[in-house]
């Protein structure tokens, strides 16, 4: 296959490197002639030193028959501009673009790239699996150090399968409704608790842990946040 | 009528001023605030400091359903995602990108953006001058009217 990538930062050279060892076709564009020079030391000449985003350069470069275009240059603009060139007016068949604010990832799918890369999205999703989402929610502080909270139950919370008489409330605190499906209800002796259930409590801030135990779970299992 | 206008460069404050004298509402937004020099004293409009191809910035700023957006940077492709995010995500009424390079300017134009090609109109205008025959590329090119596609 015929691989045309833009862009010659560490993204770039790596993809270049690697699809070459695999037996593409490459074409590599880098603009900072400095770089692609630099890059022709080590990979061969497999760079055109000319800016990816120039359509006459493009068309130098090779993009009326490409089988790939993948523009993954440092800036969001650059990329889109350098798929639609390849996609509207050499008729990629491909195109797959580098995006660093996830926020246009939506606009460069709308606007007909074919394969997106985001490296923040990836970094953020790594971070986000280390953050519990197995927390008790604040709904609202009232008088007397007394709050609203909302449990969320997960499927293996120890809630889960039982009525409001089986679980041990700590003392000050009273469970008084569930919202299930939207629909909030209010707890009765014969209410089975399921996944997914919300259940609001109402007590005193110093209960939370022992609310949360018998809720969602002990608190020890929960992953680190630091 | 409200003009938002991308980069307050001479020929985007030039525009802001003129806009502004007819009695129209100007939203500038540049990444420089020294850029906003530019603008005369008694400049009635908004300008923002800002990055006009961030969909979250020209939302706050009020380009939302504009009536004319113009992208004016120095930056040819920062121009084609600003109009590009005008057109799909605000919903403004025209949009104008200034285009540089001439087989962009045309490529854009066939996607539905009006370009205005500084290069084409300079070069003409000299082999005009020249008495010589135009370079036969376009350098502004009135936009297909843009539908908002549902996707």
């Amino acid at each position: 296959m015929f691989v045309l990538v833009v862009g010659g930062g560490k993204v770039g050279y790596y993809l270049s490197k690697e699809l070459i060892e695999n037996g593409h076709e490459v074409v590599l564009m880098e603009k900072d002639r400095i770089r692609a020079a630099q890059i022709v030391d080590e990979l061969g000449s497999i760079v055109v030193a000319q800016d990816g985003c120039e359509g006459k350069f493009l068309r130098t470069a090779g993009a009326n028959r490409a089988d790939i275009v993948a523009a993954v240059t440092g800036d969001d603009e650059d990329n889109l501009v350098i798929c639609q060139m390849a996609k509207h007016h050499f008729d990629v068949p491909r195109t797959i673009a580098r995006v660093n604010n996830p926020k246009n990832e939506d606009l460069f799918r709308h606007l007909g790239v074919d394969e997106l890369i985001s490296p923040t999205r990836m970094a953020l999703g790594s971070i986000e699996q280390d953050i519990p989402v197995h927390e008790l929610l604040h709904l609202a502080a009232l008088e007397n150090e007394l709050e609203i909270i909302e449990a969320q139950l997960q499927a293996d919370s120890p809630a889960v399968g039982k009525s409001p008489s089986d679980i041990v409330v700590p003392e000050g605190c009273s469970l008084f409704a569930v919202v299930r499906d939207g629909v909030a209800t209010p707890l009765r002796p014969d209410t089975i608790l399921r996944e997914g259930d919300k259940v609001i409590a109402i007590g005193r801030a110093d209960c939370e842990v022992a609310l949360h135990e018998q809720l969602i779970g002990d608190v020890d299992e929960e992953p680190a946040t630091a | 009528m409200k003009y938002v206008i991308v980069g307050c460069g001479r020929v985007g404050a030039a525009l802001a001023e003129a806009f502004d004298n007819a009695g129209h509402e100007v939203l500038v937004v540049d990444t420089s605030t020294r850029a906003f020099d530019r603008l005369p004293s008694e400049f009635k409009g908004q300008a923002l400091r800002g990055d006009g191809t961030d969909e979250d910035v020209l939302r706050r700023a009020g380009a939302e359903g504009a009536d004319v957006f113009l992208a004016l940077t120095e930056g040819d492709n920062r121009n084609v995602m600003a109009a590009q995010v005008a057109m799909e995500k605000l919903e403004v009424g025209k949009a104008i990108a200034k285009i540089n390079d001439p087989v962009r300017a045309a490529a854009y134009a066939d996607l539905g953006i009006a370009t205005l090609c500084r290069t084409t109109m300079q070069a003409d205008a000299v082999l005009g001058f020249l008495g010589l025959g135009p370079t036969g590329m376009p350098s502004v090119i009135a936009a297909v009217p843009h539908v908002h596609s549902e996707a």
